[in-house]
This record gives C-alpha cells, structure tokens and sequence, in this order.
C-alpha cells in the first residue's frame, strides 16, 4: 500500500464525512447514507454497498470515522457472518434482498447449525429439507442459537439427500423466521442465564430461490461461515482502537447505544466463563486469603498459566505480523482458556472459602463469584470442545494420523442419536 | 510497561540456526553420553570453537571486557539451543551465572582482571553461593569470611556447586557481620586451586551437569566491590541464571516433544500407529500446548529483563517455574509414550529425563518460585497496581 493511496482514501472520506455526517441524524437513515456511499463497508465489491479496499486502507476509513465519532454500518449478532456467506455463494438476488438491510440493521440474523443429535459433528445434521418442486418444507430442530428469537432470517444448514454420504447430502438455506412453521423457546442454562434457544421447525417453509450456493454444497457453504467465525473469534483489530473520539452527543448515539445493548445482553456472564482472573488477586488480598500457602501456590500457577496464554496469543500474532511462518502457537489459544477458567475457578473457590456455598446477593461479589463457578464449564465446550481441539492439534499441527471414520457411505446408513431413519 | 518484543529479529533466527547446526554436529546423544562419565564432563575442543567460532562464551560480557555485549535475549536462544542438544558444558556456571556476578559486583580493576577470560573461554568460572541444605536464593547464606591484614578469609563450605570441580575462578557469597537476607552479602574470588580449597565432585542423579561440594578451610579470598553490597546483585544473577535455564529447558522440552513423536509415528501396535490412538494424540496436544505456553514465558522473561533490567524477579521466577513443570511433564510423557525402551539405559529418552530433573530443582524449585512470584506481588502492590499480572 502506498502513502498517496492512503492518503488519497483518507482525504475522500474525509471530505465525505464533513459534509454528511449528523450526529443527530436517525440510525437507519444515517447507515442508509454509509451503504449508498460505499463508505460503511469499504471493503466490500463496489457492486455491493462497498469500495473494494484493501484491509489496510479500510482501517484508514475507519480511523477517520473514529476521529469525528461517526457510527458505522451494524455488526452485531452474527449479520456479517451472514454478509460475507451471501457476498461468497448468494445469487445475485439474494444479495439484493438481503446486504442492505443486514449492514442497516434493519434485519437481525442467527446462525441455524447446531442441533441436539450433532454438536461437534455439525455435519451430521438430521434436520431435513424436502423439496416439492415449489418449496422446500423444513422439520427438525436446532439448539444453542443466539438471538433466534428476534431475528428476522436464519442462516440454516438442513439435510436435502439422505442417500448421499454425510457432507454430501446437506444443503444451506436462508430461512424466515418469523412463520408459523418456526417456534422458538428459549435455552436455560445451568447458570441460569438463557443466552440462547431451540429452534424448533414444523413445516416450516423456505422459498426455492432462498436456497444458498449449489443443492448439496451446504457444507462447503458452511464452512465459510465458520471461517469468518474464526477470524472475528481471533479479533482483528479494526482501525478504531487507538484513536481518541470526541465526545459522543448527539440522538444516533442512543438508538445506537440500545441496538448494541439488545444485541450483548445475552453474553453479560461471558468475563466470567473465562474466570475472571482479574479479581483474583485483590481478591485475595482484601480477604486476607494471600496469606494461606496453599492459595499463593494456585494463584502463581493461575497467573502463570493466564499470562502465558495471552503471550503465546501475542506470539502467534506478532509472527504474523512479520510474516513469519505461522507456528503451532495460533492454535493453542482455545485449549489455553480451558485450562485457565478452571483454574481461574479453583483459585476462586479458596478465596471464597465457605462463601463459596452462596450466590446472589448472598455471595461474594454479589454473586459474581458463584456465576464464574457455574459459568467456567461452558468455556471447554463451546465453540469446539477441548476433544475436538486436541484432535485438531495433534493431525494438523503435530501431523499425527487422523482419527478412524465410521461415518462414510450413505448418510442413511450412519449411526445417530435418533437411529435409522 | 517496557516495550516488550514477541518475536525474534531476522538476525536472531539466523543465530538460532547456526547454534542449531553447530550443536547438533558437536553434541550428539553418543558424545553426551561419552561425555557425561568423563572428566571434566565436557570436550574442551567444543568449548573452545564455542568461544572461538560463535563468541559464546562472551555472550552477555561487555564488549570492553572482551564479550560482545548482547543481551539475555541472545543469552536464551543459546541456551535454548544447548538444551535441546543436551550439550555437556559449563555454560550455565561460567558464562551465565560467574560473568554476570561478576559484572554487578567487581570493581572496574577486576572487570579488567577476570571479564576478559571469561568472555574468551580461557578461565572458567564457577558461583559458589548455595551451602549444606541448599536453600534456594541469597537470604540463608551463613558462610563467614573474617577480615585479616585487609584481605579475607574464608571458612566452610559451599555445595551444588555446579560445574565447581572444573572452575579456575570460584566466586564465592559470604558474609563479614550479623545481618541477614540479603544485606550483608559480599562476594570474594578464590583460585579454584587455592590452598584450602578442597574439592569433591558430587554424585548426581543428572550427569550432564556436574556438581560440586567445596570446602575452604581459611582460604584468602579478595573481596570484589563493596564489603556488604553483593545482595541485590547476586540476587539479580540468579534470577538471570533462572531466565537462561527457563530458555535451555524450553529447547529440551521442545527436543523431547519432537524426538517422541517421531518414534510414536513409527511405533505399530495392534496393526495401527501408536499414534493414530487419540489417547496418544491429546496426550501430545497437551503436552505441546505445555511446551509452548513455557517458551512464551521463557522468551517473554528474557525480553522483559533486557527491555526493564531494574525489574524483572517477578518474570524470572514465572518463567522458571513454568518451565520446570512443563519440561518434566515432557520427560515423563516422552517416557511413558515410548513404553519399555523409554525405560532402558540405551534410549535416548532418560539423559533428557534426568536434566528435566535436575533443571526442575537447580536455582530454585517450581513452588519456590511460585511462592516468590506472589511475594514480588506482594511488593509491587505497595508501590503500584501489578498490571502485568491483572491484565
């Protein structure tokens, strides 16, 4: 990238800014502005609401709309996941529907993948899709879907062809979710909080040209919007993070403000499924508990372990950086927090002490503890248990051989939790 | 916080590959193991190219001193090296722990005096600071040296001495007063063939790092710098000692992971790789994310002490302790995972198992250091907020 196309790129926007941006302007017509310009995702094709900028000049746009405050397009929930599926394998009609409104925020998207047969095995979904030369008829059910129950479109991966093998036979839709034939009922769990839901589908309808990509390359499909998951899951920095924003007045900040609030509710306890290490040591300190050997040694292996976990983190990223061949280190970090959040809750539990028996207001931190102690076993779950992640480890990183496969041949011939079909 | 570096230079990794080529021509397992039963329990042709060649032994001296001035950085990525290769060396004793004793304590006349043969590989040197009990740390010395004629004399005796038997230069801690921990503490040097000095070379579980028991009976000693002033310097050189060792047990670690890997490929039973078994393979992730999370502590303790030399105890010990539960984790799957023959006399496996031992305890041990971690907390938070540690 060369200085004059930044600096080109920055004079533009620039100038653009001045002239359009209104703090008080309503969100969806101010984003409705940013969509029509191209400048609220820069980096998309030109054909599509973007500019088609490098990753390099697009965080030169977005510094400059951090510099004057400017609110961007929408991000939250797992729209852009659905954006960049749809910019891959959409038609050109389905990108006409669906990116607008996505980067207005007008629609709200969820991710329909897991289910209670197929967790890991995301790809022995049983949920099928029947087509009748009209539509497809949707039955089955879904689980662990954030915000399924505002949104408006899901991005569902169902099974279309029961006699091809098991990746063979899935096929990826964009569903209505707001039909009769879809029932949404929410997900407690063991922490008490209800991050998510089951989604339940009966005769449930999809339109024939909302099917994505190629009849039975749902997988294929899929797979590009777990990689996207992935790379926002290893957080790129965006060009916003280190410049300071004037002062946020203005009526967009608090419609934008509520949006982000509905869209985080439901991740309130995520600090404390990592285990807060955090309180761990004024923790100690305030009770008193430092003094106890037993807890100093656990506390030194949680800060060892915490610390150099975020340092392997920064080692895979600053070999990046500097293009360095990627070592095993990038694939570490997910096993790393595992061992950190339980360790994080032992370490909890001795400060805590007999406290530790009472939640609420009742326990300590009013309640925060006891909600890291119920919150730390989702962390070696989701997202890829700790199982999947050594598998991953010891084939593609260590080069050990892959484990035995009793899933091949026809899917109707593969063992699952509901027996033959 | 310093500007702290997570990764190495272009020139670093060039080092890196050099070492590595040189250390595995001069230290395969056949010359440790000719090595370790020998006398002086190294190959004085090796220490010698190791100095001549690759400027090694002068590593860390300043370059007025003959040394080439680098910082604990470069010092760890050689003893990375070492350790992969299980080099039989007094590296650690010398170069490492005596030179930078050396530098923080002596006048600039005795810099002059010893540095340079040091950093050239011609002396070599040895701490004698540890005593019966072996206490870890500076604070338990007791060892007294008596004041006569302006020189000293020094009475008792040091052990775990390591490489003590070959040293021509011993540095020895002591004290001349009542105080304790680490005030009161000054260094004096002795010919490590002083009259009075008696030497035994210690029988040891790991062979590839010799150990000393050394007696002085009123042995006179010259006093380097000031009488009482040594405490907060001989505590920074060991903390340094720690780092360089945390550095060297990551290259064995990360030996003894790829050694058994290549065996657990080839190994069949049942009509299968041992390593196809998922038992085998989580085992070997977890031991790599292990080795790897104790290499970012190794390489981060070395970067801090270089970036912030005023501060770095806390990191030493962290990178020590990390470092001593992950290699002996490696040493004990390596073993385990190779079944019987990890077992035997003739693998490989054991000469690693026993330095993964040795290092385990050597400077410190891993609830030492864990216990001091927390008491560095402890006084930082007197002063300012741990961030590090919060973060």
């Amino acid at each position: 990238m060369s200085a004059s196309a930044e600096a080109a790129v920055r004079d533009e926007v620039r100038a653009w800014l001045n002239d359009h941006w209104d703090p008080n302007a309503g969100l969806v017509e101010w984003r409705t502005q940013l969509v029509d310009s191209g400048w609220g995702a820069p980096d998309w094709p030109t054909d599509w609401h973007g500019r088609g900028l490098s990753a390099a000049l697009t965080r030169v746009v977005e510094r400059e709309f951090a510099r004057c405050g400017a609110v961007g397009v929408a991000t939250g929930g797992i729209r852009l996941l659905a954006a960049a599926t749809l910019l891959e394998h959409g038609s050109a009609a389905q990108k006409a529907q669906f990116l607008r409104r996505i980067l207005t925020g007008e629609d709200v998207w969820c991710q329909l993948f897991s289910e209670p047969g197929s967790g890991s095995d995301l790809a022995g979904a049983l949920t099928r899709a029947a087509f009748d030369g009209q539509r497809w008829t949707v039955n089955g059910q879904k689980v662990w879907t954030t915000s399924a129950h505002h949104a408006h479109w899901g991005l569902l991966l169902a099974r279309t062809d029961w006699d091809a093998p098991k990746h063979q036979g899935l096929s990826y839709f964009v569903i209505d979710m707001r039909q009769p034939g879809v029932e949404v009922r929410p997900l407690k769990q063991m922490n008490g909080h209800a991050s998510f839901n089951q989604v339940f589908f009966n005769d449930a309808e999809v339109k024939a040209e909302h099917l994505v990509g190629q009849l039975g390359q749902g997988w294929k499909v899929a797979m590009t919007t777990l990689a996207h998951e992935r790379r926002r899951a290893d957080g790129l920095r965006s060009g916003r993070a280190d410049v300071e924003a004037p002062p946020r007045q203005g009526t967009i900040y608090a419609e934008e403000a509520q949006e982000s609030a509905t869209a985080l509710a439901p991740y309130k306890w995520y600090p404390q499924r990592a285990g807060r290490v955090d309180l761990a040591l004024p923790r100690a300190v305030a009770s008193g508990r430092i003094r106890d050997p037993a807890v100093r040694q656990e506390l030194a292996r949680l800060l060892i372990v915490s610390s150099t976990a975020e340092w392997t983190a920064r080692r895979a990223r600053a070999a990046q950086r500097h293009g360095q061949t990627q070592g095993p280190e990038g694939s570490l970090g997910k096993l790393a927090a595992s061992h950190v959040a339980r360790l994080a809750a032992r370490v909890h539990t001795m400060i805590a002490g007999v406290d530790a028996l009472l939640a609420g207001e009742d326990g300590p931190e009013n309640g925060l503890i006891a909600e890291i102690l119920l919150s730390v076993p989702a962390v070696s779950i989701a997202g890829g248990t700790d199982e999947i992640q050594r598998n991953i480890i010891a084939e593609r990183v260590l080069g050990l051989p892959k484990e035995p496969r009793f899933d091949q041949g026809p899917f109707r011939d593969v063992a699952t939790n509901r027996g033959p079909h | 916080m310093p500007d702290v570096q997570f990764h190495f230079t272009e020139e670093q990794r060039q080092f890196r590959d050099v070492l590595r080529r040189f250390m595995a021509a001069a230290s395969p397992a056949s010359e440790v193991r000719r090595l370790m039963d020998s006398e002086p329990g190294f190959d004085r042709a090796v220490w010698r190219r190791m100095a001549d060649e690759l400027g090694l032994t002068g590593l860390m001296i300043p370059e007025r001193y003959g040394g080439s001035g680098f910082g604990l950085v470069e010092l760890g990525l050689a003893m990375e090296e070492m350790g992969r290769a299980l080099l039989c060396a007094p590296y650690l004793a010398s170069a490492v722990l005596a030179a930078n004793a050396l530098c923080r304590t002596g006048s600039e006349a005795q810099k002059r005096r010893w540095l340079p043969g040091i950093a050239s590989g011609e002396t070599l040197a040895a701490l004698a600071y540890a005593e019966p009990g072996g206490e870890p740390g500076m604070e338990s010395i007791a060892m007294r040296a008596v004041a006569a004629d302006g020189r000293h004399s020094l009475a008792g005796r040091k052990d775990y001495v390591v490489d003590g038997c070959n040293a021509d230069l011993l540095l020895v801690a002591a004290r001349t007063d009542g105080r304790r921990g680490l005030a009161g503490l000054s260094l004096f040097a002795v010919a490590g063939d002083a009259p009075g000095v008696r030497r035994r070379r210690l029988q040891v579980l790991d062979p590839t790092r010799p150990l000393a028991r050394i007696d002085f009976e009123d042995v006179p000693a010259e006093l380097l710098g000031g009488l009482g002033e040594a405490g907060p310097a001989l505590a920074e050189t060991l903390d340094i000692g720690a780092i360089a060792l945390a550095n060297e047990m990551a290259g064995g670690a990360q030996r003894l992971l790829e050694d058994t890997l290549e065996y657990i490929k080839l190994r069949v039973q049942f009509g299968r790789a041992v390593a196809s078994f998922q038992a085998i393979k989580h085992r070997c992730a977890e031991l790599l994310l292990q080795v790897e999370l104790m290499k970012s502590a190794a390489y981060h303790a070395a970067q801090l002490a270089d970036a912030n030399p005023d501060e770095f105890a806390y990191e030493a010990s962290l990178a020590k302790a990390a470092a001593s539960e992950a290699y002996l984790q490696a040493a004990v799957e390596a073993i385990q995972l190779h079944g019987g023959i990890g077992f035997t006399w003739d693998q490989d496996t054991q000469l690693w198992y026993k330095r993964a031992k040795s290092s385990e305890v050597l400077l410190g041990d891993p609830a030492w250091h864990r216990e001091r971690m927390i008491a560095c907390l402890e006084g930082r938070e007197s002063t300012s907020p741990p961030a590090e540690a919060v973060a």
